[in-house]
Order: C-alpha cells, then structure tokens, then sequence
C-alpha cells in the first residue's frame, strides 16, 4: 500500500526533525566547544586531579562514589587514596565537600552546586564555555564576571593558569569577543586542554554507567540482529504453504 | 466435553480440572487471523511486549526507589551508578514508556487507515481508547517519581488543569495532590497508583480488549470479513491459524523492535532530551520554575491543544475534548467502507491532513509558545476537529443543501472564534489563518457536489493478499 509508506515515512521524517531542535545561545559562545571523549582515561584522569585539586573544595560530587570511579579510571586504590583523598574518608564513599553550606553562603553568598549530574542538567558546552569565559569586571564581588553564566558568584579559580580576559564590545554595544589582558601560568593550548579534561570527567561523573553501556550495547544488538534473522527465515519457512 | 479427554499424563490431568487446551486452541491453533496482514499488524503484539517489559523491568525499579520527596531523587541516581545493571533496567523502563507511545499510536493509526473500529468492532475500540487514557494516566505519574524539576513542574501544569474546572476544581486539585502545593503525599500516592492501581486497570482492559478481537476476529487491511468466506468445515478461507503463522511472523517484529529499543537504550537513552528531559536531572524544587515547562513528547499534541485557547478553562475543555471524541469514533465515521484502500480520495486527504496536524501540534507543544507557533497551533487545534466532522460528514453520499449547510456551522463556528479575537495588532495572522482553514473546510464539504473526488472504490469479496 503505497499511501501507507508514505505516511510512516513522514513520520519517521517528523520524529528524526524532532531531535535537531537545538537551543539558541550567545555568539561568542558557540567558539566553545568541548571534544568530548569518556573513553580517553589519560584525560579522564587529569581531568580528575584538576577537580580534587581546583573545584572539589567548594563543589561536591555527592552520587560519585571514590571506588567506582578509581575502578573505571583504571586507577590502583591506594595511588589514588594517596593522591585524590585529602580527608580522612573511606575509598568506598562518595566525593562530599568539606565546606558547609552555611559558610558557602556566607562567603560567596550562595551555595556552590554539587556536580554530580551538571553534565546532563545542562550540557558539557556549558561547563567548557563557563570555565573559558571568564572577564575581568569590577563591577562584580569577585571581580570576573562569565559569559556563560553571567553574575555568577563563583570566583575565577583558574585565573593563574588562564590569565585574564577582558570583554570586547562592538559599536552597537554588543559583546563580540574576549581578549587576552595577561598571560597565566599554562599558554592558551594548554588551558583548553585542562578545562576540556575537567569537562570530559564531568560528563563521565554525570553517568559512570555510559562506559560500560557503549560496549554492552554492541553485545546485545548482535544477539538481537541474529535472533532477527533466525526468526526470519523461520517465518519464510513456515509461510511457504500461504499462497 | 468429549473431545477434550484425548490427552493423558500431566496434561490431560490438568486440562480436566482446566480448560488450558481448549484455551490454546481457541486463542492460537484454531484461532484464524486474516492472511493479509501488512506491516500495520505488528504494533498489537508489539505493545504487548511493552506491556510485559514495563511491568517487568518496574518490579525491579520498585526494589530499590524510595517513595519520598527527600530520597527519591537521590535512590534514582543509586539505581544508576550502584545497583548492578540498574541504569540498564532505568532506560528500559525510561525508553519503553517513550516506545509504549510509538506503537500505541501505530496501532491506533491502523485502526483509523482500516477502519477496524467500525461494527461489529465498536468495543475492541473502546476498549483500546480507554487503555490509551490509562496508559497516559500511568505514564503522568510515573514521571513525577523520579522527582525532578521536569517531574515536579510538569506535574504542576497538569494537576493545574483540573483546577480550572468550576466550582469544585480548586478542591479537586487538593484531593489530588493531597496538601496544598506538590509534595510528599503526592510522591506516594502517584507511586500507590502507578505501581498498582493503573497497572491492573490496564491488565484487566488489556484482556477486554482481546476478548472483544477474539470474539469478532481481526480486521486486515481490505477490510473484508473473512468470517463471510468459510470452507465446509467452517474455516474461513482466508484465514490462517494465527499460531504458527502469526506467532513466527511477529518474532520477526519484535526482533526488528527490540534491535530499535537497544539502540535508544544503551546509545541515546535521553533522545536528545525527549525520552529523558535535561532539567529532569536537577532535584524538584518548589522555588525554581524551570525557564521553559515541556511535557514529555507523547503528551504534547494535547498540550498543544490546551494552549490554543488562552482562556486555562476553555483551553482544558478542548483538550478533553480532543481525547473524548476518539471514543466516539464507531458512531462518528458510518461509512460501511473500512479500508483505505476503497475509500475516496477526500477521506485520504482528511486522514494524511489530520496525521500531519498531531504530529504538528506535537512539535509545538515542546516548544516555547510565539505569536506565529500560537495561531499555527489554533488553526492545527481547529483541523483536528474538523478530522471528525469530515469523518461524519463522509459517512455517506450528502446531497447539496446538506453539504452547503454542513460547512456553513463549521465555518461559523471558526468565524465567531476568530470574530470575538481579532484586533489590530493580530488581523493578519488571524485572518490568513481563517481564510486556509474556511478553504479546506468548503474544499473537503463541497467538492463532492462537483468533481469525483469523494468517489469510493467497489471492495472485493475477498482478501487481496
């Protein structure tokens, strides 16, 4: 029936155009782009000690449980009890923070977010473009302001590696980009590479189970495509006689 | 009596005390289905797969979440990241209500191309709508448990309809939630009723409905009663045992449905944030409204529907409305034809036109409401109405002062709408939007009188394979 298969067609068309819808965002903010890569340990790694290192003081990652994420970075427990735990927390726990909320509140006037699923609330472009786009603003407390979360409370913690931008306007007064003021420790490479592994360890951190998915997957699609086939040529065989 | 003793042994035992074979073979071996089913015929038993998966992978979901407020959030991630396999049973679940939808409207979609909801299959129908309203009733609640910000907020809106209703709605909103605002009370009684209450409603019109087919057997896509053509035994001639035949041939369905599921599960379970919204991954908080409140996709035709109309009253009548009209299908549509396939060109035109609409309204319901998306979803709102009355009017051959009178009420109605609306800021979106829907009404009523359009086509006596 050929008016049928067009009308399925559409909508598988319908269901496939549903999925391209993609939010609208600042301009600037489309240059930050994260390559995304959980199955890259040696980043998953560094992207781990940069957040014990820089992020973990403030924001905790209360689902990530240290043992899990030892095993699936491929890292020893006792390297990484000795290298990634600073307080006296058993390895089977999950990755608290060590600041109570009341002094976050009053420190930064809000409360810093657990991380655990930010990489899924609201994507890994975020968390990149947050921690590139930072600008000097004196207007603010902190006095850094960010494109990606504009007013944000959080300080730039990164600034002694990244250096500082200032935000460019163009004659409509419109932000047009960012520009470098002063060089931090790391060259602008490098600092790419650093938030980009802090971001692939979020994404990782938002759903440890997406590790062992992709590689089970393959499994299971190939058992179900051979029962498909099987159960194919069984119909044609058992069909034979249906004229 | 007498044939039923022929089996000794275990089996013979027991079918003396319990009619299994008889049951086996009424139901499978000598239950004949037509010989002719297309592809159309798979999504029955593919919704039964669903059926069982849900119901499967939901016990096991039920061992480890917590009902409350305070946990529920936090016992989701547990299943995902510590019970073994939990994320797999979770997007099972999470994908199998998405797919439950996909092959509910499939199915439902054979049922208007064929016309299998017309005499003598009126209940098979019925009972189908209702497992629909229910099946969309279990999957609300669900999706309040995993107690996100979508879950809690999406909820709000929905729970929110029933206040709008008059006198009593502001009560009846309370006796829902049970407090004042969403909260605890409502986590528990929505997981009572969705782990429960519903489920065995759907159990028990699931059987209705397959014993309502199997008291009136299938339908095919000729739409010819194969019952009329029987062989001197009795068997129909068209008709094939529906096991083996139909049990081989929808193993082949279901291994090309679960190759689809897998993929969605283990490479996009959040389809893009349709199946598994974003913001459903931050905690519900009362005090934050999400920027942008979508249900999830399978509900948004309707909710497309709900916003038409600015008025929250009006707006929730015509959504209940838009679902309540779907059981009167059987007495909406009496044309004795069933099948696309002799029906006239007219009745195709309505049917492509109205598919196109939900899908539409179903594109618009997820996004944020415009001037342009909100005139799009009035007029869509408008032609899904207007499906029905075409159906009715279709019913047979009309003569010309009915066919004048019949579109002069539609294109009233449409009229006085858009009349008490229009104003100086709207009248050009308003008024393009009423000149193309008056046109296709007068094209759709007025166009048999003239050309040949409405002419149907002579049905066989036979399948035609």
């Amino acid at each position: 029936m050929r008016s049928s298969k067009i009308i399925f067609l559409i909508f598988l068309i319908a269901f496939c155009g549903k999925g391209m819808a993609a939010a609208q965002k600042s301009e600037i903010l489309l240059d930050y782009k994260p390559r995304e890569n959980i199955n890259n340990k040696a980043s998953l790694q560094r992207g781990a000690k940069y957040f014990v290192n820089y992020c973990s003081g403030c924001h905790s990652l209360k689902y990530m449980r240290m043992n899990t994420l030892a095993e699936d970075l491929g890292i020893e427990e006792e390297i990484f009890v000795k290298n990634l735990v600073f307080s006296n927390k058993k390895i089977g726990e999950t990755m608290t923070k060590s600041m109570s909320d009341k002094d976050a509140e009053n420190w930064f006037g809000a409360i810093p977010p657990d991380l655990s699923l930010t990489a899924r609330s609201k994507g890994s472009d975020y968390i990149y473009s947050l921690l590139n786009t930072y600008y000097i603003d004196n207007s603010s407390i902190t006095g850094y302001n960010n494109l990606a979360y504009p007013n944000t409370s959080m300080p730039h913690i990164l600034a002694k590696l990244q250096g500082e931008q200032k935000l460019v306007l163009d004659s409509n007064n419109k932000s047009k980009n960012l520009e470098k003021i002063s060089v931090g420790s790391k060259n602008e490479e490098e600092y790419k590479q650093i938030t980009n592994d802090i971001t692939n360890f979020l994404i990782y951190v938002s759903e440890p189970a997406k590790l062992k998915r992709h590689s089970m997957g393959f499994w299971v699609l190939l058992f179900i495509f051979i029962f498909g086939v099987l159960a194919y040529y069984t119909k044609k065989e058992f069909w034979k006689d249906v004229h | 009596m007498s044939e039923k003793n022929q089996s000794s042994g275990v089996i013979g035992w027991i079918d003396e005390r319990l009619p299994i074979l008889s049951f086996i073979k009424d139901h499978l071996t000598h239950y004949y289905a037509p010989k002719n089913f297309n592809f159309w015929y798979f999504f029955g038993s593919l919704a039964f797969l669903i059926l069982f998966l849900q119901i499967f992978t939901g016990i096991f979901l039920a061992m480890h979440y917590k009902p409350d407020a305070k946990l529920a959030f936090d016992s989701v991630e547990f299943i995902m990241r510590d019970v073994n396999l939990g994320w797999l049973i979770r997007y099972m679940h999470s994908t199998g209500a998405s797919a439950f939808f996909i092959v509910v409207y499939l199915h439902m979609f054979r049922a208007l191309m064929y016309g299998s909801f017309k005499k003598p299959r009126e209940l098979i129908w019925l009972f189908g709508v209702f497992i629909y309203v229910a099946l969309m009733a279990e999957a609300f609640m669900g999706y309040l448990l995993p107690w996100g910000q979508m879950s809690y907020w999406g909820a709000q809106v929905i729970i929110n309809l029933f206040t709008t209703i008059p006198f009593i709605g502001p009560e009846l909103g309370v006796w829902i939630r049970g407090d004042y605002a969403i909260s605890d009370p409502t986590l528990t009684r929505f997981f009572a009723l969705h782990i429960v209450a519903v489920p065995m409603v759907i159990l028990l019109l699931v059987i209705l409905h397959l014993s309502a087919l199997h008291t009136v057997g299938s339908n095919n896509p000729d739409g010819v009663e194969i019952k009329n053509n029987k062989d001197e035994s009795g068997v129909p001639l068209d008709g094939i045992p529906f096991h083996p035949y139909y049990t081989v041939k929808d193993f082949v369905g279901m291994g090309v449905f679960l190759f689809l599921f897998a993929l969605t599960v283990f490479y996009v379970p959040e389809m893009g944030g349709y199946f598994l919204e974003h913001a459903n991954f931050i905690p519900a908080n009362p005090l934050v409204t999400p920027e942008h409140i979508a249900p999830v996709w399978y509900f948004t035709p309707f909710y497309s529907i709900l916003r038409a109309i600015p008025d929250p009253a009006f707006g929730a009548l015509a959504m209940a409305l838009s679902i309540l009209f779907l059981f009167f299908l059987p007495w909406i549509d009496k044309n004795p034809i069933k099948s696309i396939r002799y029906r006239s060109i007219l009745f195709k035109i309505n049917l492509f036109i109205f598919v196109i609409g939900f899908l539409i309204l179903g594109y618009l319901g997820v996004k944020a409401p415009t001037p342009l998306y909100n005139a799009l979803a009035l007029r869509f709102s408008e032609m899904y109405f207007i499906f029905f009355a075409l159906l009715y009017f279709y019913s047979t051959t009309r003569n010309s002062t009915f066919s004048y009178l019949f579109s002069g009420i539609i294109l009233s109605f449409i009229i006085a709408y858009d009349i008490l609306r229009i104003n100086s800021d709207n009248y050009a979106i308003v008024l393009i939007g009423l000149l193309s829907v008056c046109l296709f009404v007068l094209f759709m009523t007025l166009s048999p009188l003239y050309t040949s359009l409405n002419k149907e086509k002579e049905v066989p006596d036979r399948v035609t394979g």
